[in-house]
């Protein structure tokens, strides 16, 4: 079992450094002849107008929440999926009950508008 | 020093010192950032545990939506409002010797458990982890309460957030 | 253990004889053995993106109805390696106010987070990285990795196209995740376990495409929802946003954007082949015929896993060249008001009649299955086509109230 995560470890690290292996060529190969145009901003080629923030719409951060709720729902699943073959009917039950009060959340959510885009 | 000894080691650092770190920098966005890699330390604390579940979990829900929500939540402040001010209180070695007797109070009362040095027994052979925390969770003798009453407090934690967002709204 | 058996585990301990008759410490030579197959798969798998490279303009080309690359090479199979070479002598531009540091560390992690998946993908019965017994999770968490690259990529380019392109692609990404996670959950139900190569040794009866097509449906949506392709592909949205996130990339970093992108793709037509096609396996039992034996070998498996994985990528690409792009606000709509449910339904029936009809004889069980499947599709066509005659009654009745009093008058 320990082998299996120093595979994964190594498989990492080396992941790490084959993208970064042709990176560092093309710094060595390629041009670098800098000018404040090349380096300004792109907004398809007209200056920029205003600064380079923009407003964060609260939509994101409630879909976030939203989505962590579920995530975290469905991660405690995982283990419930395993035991079904062993277990009896009951155990299923259990687990749509899990569900059942999670998507009573859900529709929740939804008959606030919290799912909308606007 | 085992091999695995040394290993502990290095991400044991590596978590204290991105925790640090995610207090320490001025850049909101890269004290999000310092988080994830501690986040990250802890998940390979659990791989060395051979906790497969938990290391993966820790990626996918720590990492994958509590640190992307993290960042959200740093992204709706404005890029100006970094701290500009000093970093540390005019009587920081108060809270400083605090910590410092609190750290020692715990060595000393961890080194004095009985069998403290002893490592860890073995699994038994063929016991499957997953198998065992799955029949744990669903079997009425053993957590299955617990399960339950985990989807009420998801449940309470969205009704919270749904109320929350809405009444900013208005 | 032959070579035709066991390929890796033959040349595994032939190297580890060499070694430590080099006096190696053993553990020491197992760490190089490593080393050595981690760098063999991860060239392996860059070769199949150069080759994804091709692939990708030829097949577009002729759903456009012309021909593509042919001027380098027979046929412009040297294109991609052309490309390559165009990319790394670009001229690396880092437009002032960047963050530098996250600026270059973005590309790496967005590669990074799908070359990891090759760890725990196996091409054959023989040939794989590792077996980890939480295989389907962490699928998951190489896509969180990847998630928070593009977020790191769109924050520090300084560029607000960069950044409504990052936050509408992490938007997307994490909303389809959640359909796509409780889809994962089927397999590993039907197949009692989590680990990549038991889902696909547990189809060696049937296929779960057949026992489940609902779930194959679900999951290619969100996979093509996951990559970031059309018609999710709103991070690219090139008429809208110009390149999204990636804007102010140049060179080689653009590249590992692009050709992680497309290996990512083909990663995940892997993944389909897996969890619902068979893997590298699943010929219906057929391989227990001696006739057929040689279908056993490893490198056939690895193969057929490959053709596999291929079909599923060309279906990706099919949807991605014919379909329009969806607007943000539909495409959040259409995951949770219709993914999550769908896929929570599904999930519960499969569990329910998994439990039930797992003690009536193979060929029933299957039908129970595959029936149930047709009748929750039927309904949810139903529920959808009455929803849409209501909205077209809402919205024609003053049109129809309008017509009737110019006509009277």
């Amino acid at each position: 079992m320990q082998n299996q995560w120093l595979y994964i470890g190594l498989f990492f690290v080396i992941g790490i450094i084959v993208p970064v292996v042709p990176l560092v060529f093309a710094r060595l190969v390629a041009p670098r002849k800098p000018n404040p145009i090349k380096q300004s901003t792109y907004e398809c080629g007209i200056e920029t107008v205003g600064e380079s923030w923009v407003q964060f719409k609260a939509q994101y951060y409630v879909f976030a929440l939203v989505f962590l709720v579920f995530d975290v729902e469905s991660v405690f699943l995982f283990p419930w999926a395993l035991t079904l073959k062993q277990l009896p009917l009951f155990v299923v039950l259990e687990g749509v009950l899990f569900i059942g009060i999670l998507v009573a959340g859900l529709v929740y959510a939804w008959r606030k508008g919290m799912l909308e885009w606007v | 020093m085992t091999a695995e000894q040394i290993i502990f080691l290095l991400f044991a650092a590596l978590v204290l010192v991105s925790a640090l770190m995610v207090v320490i920098v001025r850049n909101l966005l890269h004290a999000a950032l310092w988080l994830v890699v501690s986040l990250f330390g802890v998940a390979v604390l659990y791989a060395i545990l051979q906790a497969n579940f938990l290391a993966v979990v820790q990626v996918v829900v720590y990492i994958g939506a509590i640190a992307i929500l993290f960042i959200f939540a740093v992204m709706l402040t404005r890029r100006e409002a970094m701290e500009k001010g000093r970093q540390t209180r005019n009587n920081w070695w108060i809270p400083a010797m605090l910590g410092l007797l609190i750290l020692t109070g715990l060595v000393v009362l961890i080194f004095n458990f009985p069998n403290v040095e002893q490592t860890a027994a073995a699994l038994p052979v063929g016991l499957d982890t997953l198998q065992a925390l799955g029949t744990a969770l669903v079997s009425p003798d053993a957590y299955v309460l617990p399960f339950e009453v985990a989807s009420v407090l998801m449940l309470a934690a969205l009704v919270g957030a749904v109320y929350v967002a809405t009444v900013d709204k208005k | 253990m032959t070579f035709w058996n066991n390929p890796i585990n033959f040349i595994g301990y032939w190297l580890n004889s060499i070694l430590t008759g080099w006096h190696l410490p053993a553990a020491i030579a197992s760490v190089l053995l490593y080393v050595i197959g981690i760098i063999v798969l991860i060239l392996f798998a860059m070769t199949l993106d150069i080759g994804l490279v091709w692939v990708e303009r030829k097949v577009v080309a002729r759903f456009q109805d012309r021909l593509g690359p042919n001027r380098i090479g027979p046929f412009g199979l040297i294109q991609p390696i052309a490309d390559i070479i165009k990319m790394v002598i670009k001229e690396d531009i880092t437009p002032d106010g960047a963050d530098k540091i996250i600026y270059n560390i973005a590309p790496v992690l967005a590669a990074t987070s799908v070359i990891v998946l090759w760890a725990i993908l196996p091409l054959a019965s023989t040939i794989y990285g590792v077996d980890l017994n939480v295989g389907l999770l962490f699928i998951v968490a190489a896509g969180a990795l990847g998630t928070l690259a593009i977020i790191m990529a769109g924050w520090s380019s300084n560029n607000k196209y960069a950044l409504l392109g990052a936050f509408r692609m992490v938007s997307n990404m994490i909303s389809y995740e959640i359909p796509m996670v409780i889809i994962l959950l089927i397999p590993t139900i039907l197949a009692n376990t989590m680990s990549v190569r038991g889902i696909t040794q547990a189809q060696s009866g049937m296929w779960f495409a057949i026992l489940s097509p609902l779930a194959l449906l679900i999951f290619l949506i969100s996979a093509i929802a996951e990559l970031g392709r059309s018609p999710f592909d709103l991070n690219e949205a090139e008429s809208e946003i110009v390149a999204g996130f990636h804007i102010e990339y140049t060179g080689m970093k653009f590249g590992w954007f692009y050709a992680g992108e497309l290996l990512h793709a083909f990663t995940f037509g892997g993944f389909i082949a897996i969890l619902f096609f068979g893997g590298y396996g699943g010929f219906f039992g057929l391989e227990k015929l001696a006739a057929l034996a040689w279908l056993n070998i490893p490198f056939v498996q690895a193969l057929v896993f490959i053709a596999k994985a291929m079909f599923g990528y060309w279906v990706i690409m099919w949807i991605k060249y014919s379909v329009p792009r969806i607007r943000i606000d539909h495409m959040l709509a259409f995951n949770w008001k219709f993914l999550v449910p769908l896929s929570l339904v599904v999930l519960v029936n499969t569990a329910i009649l998994n439990k039930i009809l797992i003690v009536l004889p193979n060929w029933l069980y299957v039908l129970g299955m595959f029936a149930s499947n047709i009748v929750i599709g039927y309904v949810t066509v139903e529920i959808l086509r009455s929803y849409g005659r209501n909205q077209r009654k809402a919205e024609k009745l003053p049109d129809s109230h309008a017509q009737t009093q110019e006509q009277t008058v």
